[in-house]
């Protein structure tokens, strides 16, 4: 019940939308559809509290405590994001960047997209998570191409063909799990491709296919995630779509995607009793999070130069996926949680200097701070909270991540630090120049739609210094999970 | 399963690779989508073979969803595109044609290798029939390295699914029904999208050449 609401919800107003998401109150139907998901969510949450793991739909459907706090963040973001965008995108509407007809494309496609996260987060079939994902990208990418300027249309073009190489690849690692299950479930019904059902008999799985099929699917999915050399759709799609797609792009998308990458690893390192996937993990973390950190020195525009971050805390997750080991799998759930509010909030706080500015080249953004102070500091406090300055959430799971590498893999500790040093420069000095520097320009009015952005920072403080019981109980059960 | 059956998949296996290889090799853009039909046919007899000598039901539904989707809509999507945008001009490659083919061919020879360990497992398929579709796959991603303009990567890109599908078709009789429908139908919406989308780069850009396409980079 609370599940088909859950999932009904975005889809009901992803088609009402469809037809009427041009109209005036529009931006308000699309939060009160993003509160009702909320709502849903909460309950679902609140249910799997007093239930423990639930299966749903005759097995379709499931929430453990790997994907319970997820669907909870998912749809908090995609509740604050619609928040934001109601003021954000009247305000490009007035600038006649867009017109009503993709205003409507617009609100439809938002609501498609939060529809096809939550179902690649609740189904138990690795099948659908396919689906759902490719569907992802079917309803983000014409909205990253949402102005129809050249930057845009290429930026999408380089999305759809990038990360539709990759996903086929994880369908064909997905279909040879399905080939190694059916020998043990047989291939009558769907029962072979459901995740609970085949981490029952993972020991089982023959482990030469599924060391192949996690190869393909690591590549596939990964490309999703942003991983390098397979990253090249993730700068370009964020800087040139609207802000809120950014912010969901990178608050949700990524998690969800590493999702799909950590419940294949269960599945393989089950099988494999090796470190292959771990170690194919951490390669692929550490090549991440190194590169893009030094490629954050070369950014001219405000929303790569996130975008490029959200690459580097990506590697790292994945990087401590690899690692495995109750800490780190905390660490690296926690750090999911963490970047997803932070990188949003940034996105939002970014979006908006630049929809002043006129310009989302960082060297002509300066004096927000005098523009309006809570932009400002709203900007330079989820800078640091990205960079990982205590107190905030992100500096417990860097700090964890950094503790288990020296403990387990001491090799890959000077390069975890180099990466912080290193993002750190990039982006503090930049960011310092856009909220401090001198302005021409008159204050603008005080406005209150912030109020998301401070909400979500203050979460991630508060995760800093104090995680929920519940939360950690979530973290600790997932982490023993995922191995 | 009976031996004539399987003779038969084979030569279909065979067939697809000839058109893979055929599709590669071909400069204009109709003919390439006349040669994604004729391997959509192809595919759609060989899950055909397997359904009917295996006696499984929803395979029917499965060959019925390929011939309508990759023999029909979508070629007829394609050529409506082709003529739409006046598109039909011969594809010059990056590399020249004999350089392409022997690399394809060093493909198909690392597809086999790879499959190799895989195959020996198989009951269900003989062996070479998850090479095979491998190849396919790989074709295709190299026709779409090597193909400058946008349609040709569009045809690569669904070449790749082909491959897949008999890959599922072959070595596991077919994907769950949930998860055949929902690819088709991913695949029918991403087809449509990349249909808008060759309306804007021409709009844009005034060409369907994607060396326009090249000028976001770190500077």
């Amino acid at each position: 019940m609370v599940m088909l609401l859950l999932l009904s919800a975005p889809l009901a107003g992803a088609l009402f939308l469809g037809f009427t998401g041009n109209r005036r109150w529009a931006p308000e139907v699309n939060v009160i559809v993003s509160a009702a998901t909320f709502v849903a969510a909460i309950w679902l949450t609140g249910f799997t509290l007093t239930m423990g793991p639930v299966l749903f739909l005759g097995q379709q459907f499931f929430v453990d405590s790997f994907n319970v706090f997820l669907v909870a963040l998912t749809a908090f973001v995609g509740f604050t994001t619609a928040l934001f965008s109601r003021a954000y995108m009247r305000v490009e509407v007035q600038h006649a960047r867009i017109g009503g007809g993709r205003l409507r494309l617009y609100h439809g496609l938002y609501q498609l997209f939060i529809f096809t996260m939550l179902l690649a987060l609740t189904t138990n079939n690795l099948g659908i998570l396919w689906v759902a994902l490719e569907g992802a990208m079917l309803a983000t990418v014409l909205l990253v191409s949402l102005y129809r300027t050249p930057g845009g249309i290429e930026a999408a073009w380089k999305y759809f063909i990038l990360c539709g190489v990759g996903i086929t690849l994880a369908l064909f690692g997905t279909v040879l799990l399905y080939f190694a299950a059916s020998k043990l479930l047989g291939s009558e019904g769907t029962n072979a491709l459901l995740w609970t059902r085949l981490e029952q008999v993972r020991g089982q799985l023959d482990a030469r296919v599924l060391s192949l099929a996690f190869v393909f699917l690591l590549v596939g999915y990964g490309t999703k995630v942003g991983l390098v050399p397979l990253h090249h759709w993730l700068p370009d799609a964020h800087a040139e779509g609207p802000a809120p797609v950014s912010a969901v792009l990178s608050g949700l998308l990524l998690n969800v995607a590493l999702y799909a990458v950590v419940r294949c690893k269960i599945l393989v390192a089950g099988a494999m009793h090796s470190g292959l996937a771990g170690n194919l993990m951490m390669g692929f973390g550490m090549l991440t999070m190194t590169l893009a950190a030094f490629l954050l020195w070369r950014q001219k525009d405000i929303k790569r130069l996130f975008a490029y971050s959200s690459v580097e805390h990506m590697g790292i997750a994945t990087f401590a996926f690899g690692m495995g080991g109750p800490v780190a799998n905390f660490a690296a759930l926690l750090h999911m949680t963490v970047h997803s509010l932070t990188k949003s909030s940034l996105f939002f706080t970014a979006g908006q200097a630049a929809q002043w500015a006129g310009t989302q080249v960082m060297e002509k953004i300066r004096g927000l701070l005098k523009l309006n102070p809570s932009v400002g500091w709203a900007l330079m406090l989820g800078t640091l909270a990205i960079l990982g300055m205590p107190p905030f959430g992100v500096f417990t799971s860097e700090f964890l991540i950094v503790i288990t590498a020296m403990r387990d893999h001491p090799w890959a500790t000077p390069f975890l630090l180099l990466t912080f040093v290193v993002a750190f420069g990039a982006i503090f000095f930049r960011v310092q120049a856009i909220v401090f520097g001198e302005t021409p320009q008159p204050q603008l009015p005080r406005g209150s739609r912030l109020v998301t952005v401070f909400a979500q920072l203050a979460l991630v403080l508060m995760l800093g210094l104090y995680i929920p019981p519940h939360l950690a109980q979530w973290y600790r059960d997932a982490a023993q999970l995922i191995g | 399963m009976a031996s004539l059956p399987l003779e038969l998949i084979n030569t279909c296996a065979a067939l697809l690779l000839l058109l893979s290889f055929a599709m590669l090799s071909q400069r204009r853009v109709l003919t390439q989508v006349d040669l994604y039909a004729a391997q959509g046919l192809v595919l759609s007899v060989s899950i055909f073979i397997t359904a009917w000598s295996t006696h499984q039901l929803h395979l029917y539904f499965s060959c019925g969803l390929t011939l309508l989707l990759k023999v029909l809509v979508l070629p007829l999507i394609l050529r409506r595109l082709i003529h739409r945008l006046d598109a039909n001009w011969e594809t010059e490659t990056l590399l020249n044609m004999p350089s392409v083919l022997l690399i394809g061919l060093l493909l198909v020879m690392f597809a086999f290798v790879l499959a190799q360990p895989i195959s020996e497992l198989a009951t269900t398929l003989t062996h070479g029939t998850l090479g095979i579709a491998l190849a396919v796959v790989m074709l295709a991603f190299l026709m779409m390295i090597t193909r400058r303009k946008a349609v040709s990567q569009v045809v690569g890109f669904l070449a790749m699914e082909n491959g897949l599908l008999f890959a599922a078709a072959s070595t596991t009789y077919g994907m769950p029904m949930a998860v055949e429908l929902g690819v088709g139908l991913d695949v029918l919406v991403g087809m449509i999208i990349l249909g808008i989308f060759l309306f804007h780069i021409r709009e844009q850009f005034e060409s369907l050449d994607l060396s326009h396409l090249e000028s976001l980079k770190e500077d």
